[in-house]
């Protein structure tokens, strides 16, 4: 892997400055990229040792509160839903770290875009960044633990510690984002220096062919991702709605005439993973075009060859691609599907890592030229 | 800033206060007591049935589908027009390397920002009317966001001129 001056007359040398000063931009980028990563390595962990025991346990409940009903036993049918709410508290907060994480490190991304048009200092972008990855690092935290922690040593009645963590983090997150809003509110009303800022922006100016992957790769995914829930909506979800309610009533009905109901909590169970695949697909095929989108526009501060910047770009596109068409497939392939599904999800973290590296070894030639750029505010 | 581009983020800017706004009045008034409703209506169908009142028993079930068909739509509105609003503005930033003319860009522009509206505003009209129109609106808007990001996408291949920035 050969390193690549992105603009050689720019260049900072090495001997003079080494690295050149993190700027706002760049903490972005990377704190964004270990964000996305963070994610999608978490998500892995959480499918494979909480979400699908998870479900095996509430489809267990479920066939216990069907043999309570036989019986007659009432307060053995509270107690068995009570545990499948637990589930679901369980199963939420992990699916909510994971969405959090990753929508962080996108909105990460999305301000190292649009860095030039706010009008503050270096040094305040700078505190406002670090303000930023700090509330996103604290939330999905606070979030993971609210179903560990509970209401333990909790100043307050209903709102635990690790609530009011995730809060506090969402707090900064939303601090941060005003403060950028009304930087960027002062940035367009100064039209001359916003443009020229604009105009200067390799971001926005790159044309390299991994970066013009990305962006069309991306807008294809997305593209995908849409097709696939309409086809979702029009075809499974008012079925599928329709049939929740009378597996339902079929499952009390029968619990009540003591007949089995081991089929029909199958069939319960059946309907909701169909439910689960055909949304993780739609959503992760997005969210991964999202992704590719936005890495298109961060191309120029890849330090790496071309031919490296074009290798990471198609392995993040097959494994986006990937992901979500064996999660599909995972009701008739099962565990194979599954197995494969982990697979692209493990080229998209590999192909942001080689993104990531390259982000590091960058020498700063292009902060330098920020640094030229007029400088608002 | 092209007006094509003014439309992709400024419309995106407000379509996220949308979606926002709505979450924190839906998380702030109505989410948990919609949640406890489902929990509440689910375990009131069981719990009746162990007690031999079916009709009774499947009142409630219904009523949890009821409860449950809202709860998918409120949380489908906030979390597609955020999802949307998101994409406009990230293809906003990139909008002036579609390929195509500048008032063929505005066109895209301006029927993906509609779509990314209406077709979130069609799902939760479905709440209030159980009749065709919001199914019909919903279905215009899907493809208004699907037609013109196949365009869009189209546009991204052929590149452009940078110098429209």
């Amino acid at each position: 892997m050969t390193a690549h001056a992105i603009d050689s007359t720019n260049e900072v040398p090495a001997s003079t400055t080494g690295f050149a000063p993190l700027s706002a931009r760049r903490i972005y980028v990377m704190g964004g990229i270990i964000l996305i990563l963070v994610g999608l390595i978490l998500g892995d962990v959480f499918a494979a040792l909480i979400l699908h025991p998870n479900a095996g346990r509430i489809g267990e409940r479920l066939l216990a509160a069907s043999s309570n009903v036989a019986s007659g036993d009432r307060s053995g049918v509270v107690a068995n839903f009570r545990d499948i709410g637990r589930a679901l508290e369980n199963r939420g907060t992990k699916v909510d770290s994971h969405v959090h994480i990753i929508d962080f490190g996108y909105l990460a991304l999305l301000l190292a875009l649009l860095q030039p048009w706010v009008a503050f200092g270096e040094r305040q972008k700078k505190r406002l960044a670090i303000l930023f990855l700090s509330g996103a690092a604290l939330l999905p935290v606070g979030v993971f633990l609210i179903y560990y922690v509970g209401l333990n040593h909790s100043p307050l009645p209903s709102i635990g510690w690790a609530s009011i963590a995730a809060d506090f983090g969402g707090l900064l997150v939303i601090g941060a984002c005003a403060a950028q809003l009304w930087g960027l509110v002062r940035g367009i009303r100064l039209p001359a220096s916003a443009t020229i800022a604009g105009r200067q922006d390799k971001f926005l100016h790159d044309r390299s062919l991994a970066s013009r992957m990305l962006l069309a790769g991306g807008t294809l995914l997305i593209l995908a991702g849409f097709l696939q829930g309409a086809a979702y909506a029009a075809l499974d979800l008012y079925r599928q709605e329709d049939q929740e309610t009378s597996i339902l009533l079929s499952l009390v009905d029968k619990s009540a005439a003591q007949q089995s109901a081991e089929e029909i909590v199958g069939q319960y169970n059946m309907l909701q993973a169909d439910k689960a695949v055909k949304i993780a697909a739609h959503a992760h095929a997005i969210n991964f075009g999202v992704l590719a989108i936005l890495l298109a526009l961060v191309q120029p501060y890849v330090f790496l060859s071309e031919r490296w910047r074009r290798r990471w770009a198609i392995l993040l596109l097959t494994g986006s691609a990937v992901l979500p068409v064996f999660v599909l497939m995972e009701l008739h392939w099962g565990l194979v599907a599954g197995g494969i599904a982990d697979a692209g999800g493990l080229l998209v973290a590999v192909a942001l890592c080689g993104m990531f590296y390259g982000i590091v070894r960058y020498s700063g030639a292009l902060d330098k030229n920020l640094d030229n750029a007029v400088e608002v505010g | 800033m092209t007006s094509s581009k003014k439309v992709m983020i400024l419309g995106g800017l407000a379509l996220i206060v949308l979606g926002m706004v709505f979450g924190l009045w839906y998380a702030l008034f109505a989410e948990h007591q919609q949640l406890d409703e489902i929990g509440k209506q689910l375990t009131t169908g069981f719990a009746l049935a162990a007690e031999r009142k079916m009709p009774d028993s499947h009142s409630a079930i219904h009523s949890y589908a009821a409860a449950h068909y809202d709860y998918v739509r409120h949380v489908d509105l906030h979390s597609h027009w955020g999802g949307l609003a998101i994409l406009l503005i990230v293809l906003g930033a990139a909008f002036h390397r579609v390929g195509f003319d500048e008032r063929k860009r505005r066109v895209l522009a301006v029927g993906l920002l509609l779509g990314a509206f209406l077709f979130p505003l069609g799902v939760i009209l479905e709440t209030i009317d159980h009749g065709p129109l919001p199914q019909v609106l919903a279905v215009f808007g899907s493809a208004l966001v699907v037609g013109t990001l196949a365009a869009i996408a189209v546009g991204f291949m052929r590149e452009a001129d940078s110098r429209q920035l």
